[in-house]
Order: C-alpha cells, then structure tokens, then sequence
C-alpha cells in the first residue's frame, strides 16, 4: 500500500493497495456467524454474542442462522454421528468464503463422550480453521478465537477452493 | 380397631392369575409376568384398576449374570383420590437370548409407542403388533443395539457407516 499527495492531482491524496487486501479487511471485520449449537458450550456462545462480552466490537455480530448468509460457523457442542451429516450440509450450504472454529472440547475431540455416536472431534468432517479447549471455554476464549480467525483472514485471505 | 385394606394386596389378588413371582425392594413391589400374557395383564391393570399411566419401558441385559438374558420393565402409576391410592408397580418379563419379542402394549396404553421404540432401537427387543416399529435415536440403518453388553460402546464403525450414507444420500 502506498499513499501519494502530488501536485498533479491537485493536491488530492490517493493510495495504491491490492483488491484482496481491501476484500479481506472488510471480511475481516464483518464476519457473519452462523451459530450451530447443540449443548451447553452453545449457552457461551450466547454469552459471547450478548452485551457483557460483546462480539459486536469484533464486528461479527450478525448471527444468521441460515448457512446462506454467513460466513464463520461456530460448532458449539456434542456432535453426534447422527448430527454430523447435517453439520456438514449446512456447512457446505454458506456461500465461500468461509470458515469454522470448533468451540470446546467436544467439538475438539469428542470431549468426555468416547461413545459409538459422538464424533471424536468436527476435523473428521469439516476444515476446521481455529479450535477452541474449555469445557466449556470462557466468552474471552471465544473472542479470542474469533480474533485469530481475523489475524488468518488478513494473513492469507480466503482459503483458496 | 382393623387397618384399612392395603391396595397392593387388591391388586395382587386381581392380577394373581398373571403374577410369577413377587419381590419388595424398600417398598418398590416387582411382579413378574409370563411373556404370553403381559397385554391382557397391562389392559386389566389400566382398565380396571386404575393404572393409566405408563411411566416407563426399559429392559435389563443380564447376559451372562443371569438366564434368560433380558428382562422387559414396564413402570406403572397410579394416580388415586387419595393419597394411599397413589401407587406404582413395576412389571418384569424375562425374555430368551434368541430373537427376543413380546407383544406391544401400546394398544393399551398410546404412550408405549416411543418407549417401545427406544427399547428395540437399544436392545434389540422386538415388539409384536407395534404400530411403528423403526428406531428413534440411532439412524435408522444402523446395525448394531448400543445397549446390549456384548456391544462395545466405543465401536464408531456402525455410526460412521450410517453417516457415509446420510452424506451420499443428502449429495443426490
């Protein structure tokens, strides 16, 4: 990015940056959560998103819960082999780019329920982008998590598909 | 002075033709019941004496601790005017390792329906007559009965077979 004033433009300043760099700021700081809770760590996300902690400062307060307007899926809780299907179509349903941070420790890796129908960790189904420990994690964690997705954005931009 | 008579016993001697065995555990009273006759035992129960809610279903895998293996329960209530008439009954029938079946109470009681579901889907129990005998918390072509204990809880390859096909399917 460069910032130039020369009297050729009368004066006007004007700066040279690249689309994507531009892309991926604005994407970064208006991710759309789609918010696929399904136990108790999904309690925390709403937490999160509330007033107290506040994601709205982190500019990802527009939870849709339809796959076709968001952007980052929050998986929040026990995922069941039975779930597991349909957590990867509503996956597959949000429009690229898009990405996804595993909240707790189920999510992570099945958590305390080592069953025949919990899914050891969402990574055997889904790209997963940041995982978050905790059982379930603070609001902070979560923040957190959503501030490395933003740092991943600005890094390296949209996965490439 | 006499005591007033005992429920139990008014039950017990309506239902004596069906009883096998009686057992009192802290006060919890168990019959068991022959296979052949829990429907007509389970209409008496709810239509003459009273006992029109169906708590529970569940069944016991004894496997090697105890012959024959399985053992149906059916929990029964009683909501009476008055206090003493609040009663509830347990029901044990004792089912065979192979192909275990019993016929469905859910003629007698519509409640039955997703308790007897969750028994088979579980056990494997099948229930003659039940009007919709699918699975109701597995999918629904899983192949093993979680419950059992010759099953092994943490064997994933059934569950991860059914999701296979739930993507397959939801792909088409």
């Amino acid at each position: 990015m460069g910032v130039s004033s020369g009297p050729l433009l009368g004066g006007d300043g004007f700066l040279t940056t690249k689309i994507s760099a531009v892309a991926n700021w604005g994407r970064k700081n208006s991710l759309w959560p789609m918010a696929f809770g399904t136990a108790c760590c999904a309690i925390e996300m709403m937490g999160t998103f509330s007033s107290r902690f506040d994601i709205a400062r982190f500019g990802a307060e527009t939870v849709r819960f339809s796959p076709r307007q968001a952007d980052l899926m929050i998986v929040s809780g026990t995922i069941t082999y039975k779930m597991a299907s349909v957590c990867r179509r509503i996956y597959e349903q949000m429009p690229e780019p898009k990405w996804v941070i595993a909240m707790g420790s189920c999510t992570c890796g099945g958590g305390p329920f080592d069953s025949y129908a919990v899914v050891q960790g969402i990574d055997e189904f889904l790209p997963v982008d940041v995982y978050v420990g905790g059982c379930p994690p603070r609001p902070e964690a979560l923040i957190d998590a959503v501030m490395k997705i933003q740092k991943k954005i600005d890094n390296e931009g949209p996965p490439i598909v | 002075m006499t005591s007033p008579p005992d429920p139990v016993d008014q039950i017990r001697e309506r239902i004596s033709g069906y009883i096998l065995s009686e057992s009192t555990f802290r006060g919890e009273i168990s019959f068991a019941v022959g296979v052949e006759s829990i429907v007509e035992c389970c209409s008496l129960l709810k239509n003459t004496l009273g006992f029109t809610y169906l708590v529970d279903v569940t069944v016991v895998d004894y496997l090697t601790v105890k012959f024959p293996r399985y053992e149906v329960v059916y929990l029964l209530h009683r909501f009476g005017e008055n206090y003493e008439e609040n009663l509830r009954i347990r029901l044990k029938v004792a089912l065979e390792q192979d192909g275990p079946a019993i016929d469905s109470v859910t003629p007698v009681w519509s409640g039955a329906n997703w308790l007897e579901r969750e028994a088979y889907d579980m056990f494997g129990i099948t229930f003659r007559g039940h009007p919709d005998p699918r699975r109701i918390l597995m999918p629904e072509d899983y192949d093993q009965f979680p419950l059992r204990k010759d099953f092994d809880v943490r064997d994933r390859e059934s569950s991860k077979r059914s999701f296979e096909r739930a993507l397959d399917e939801g792909l088409e």
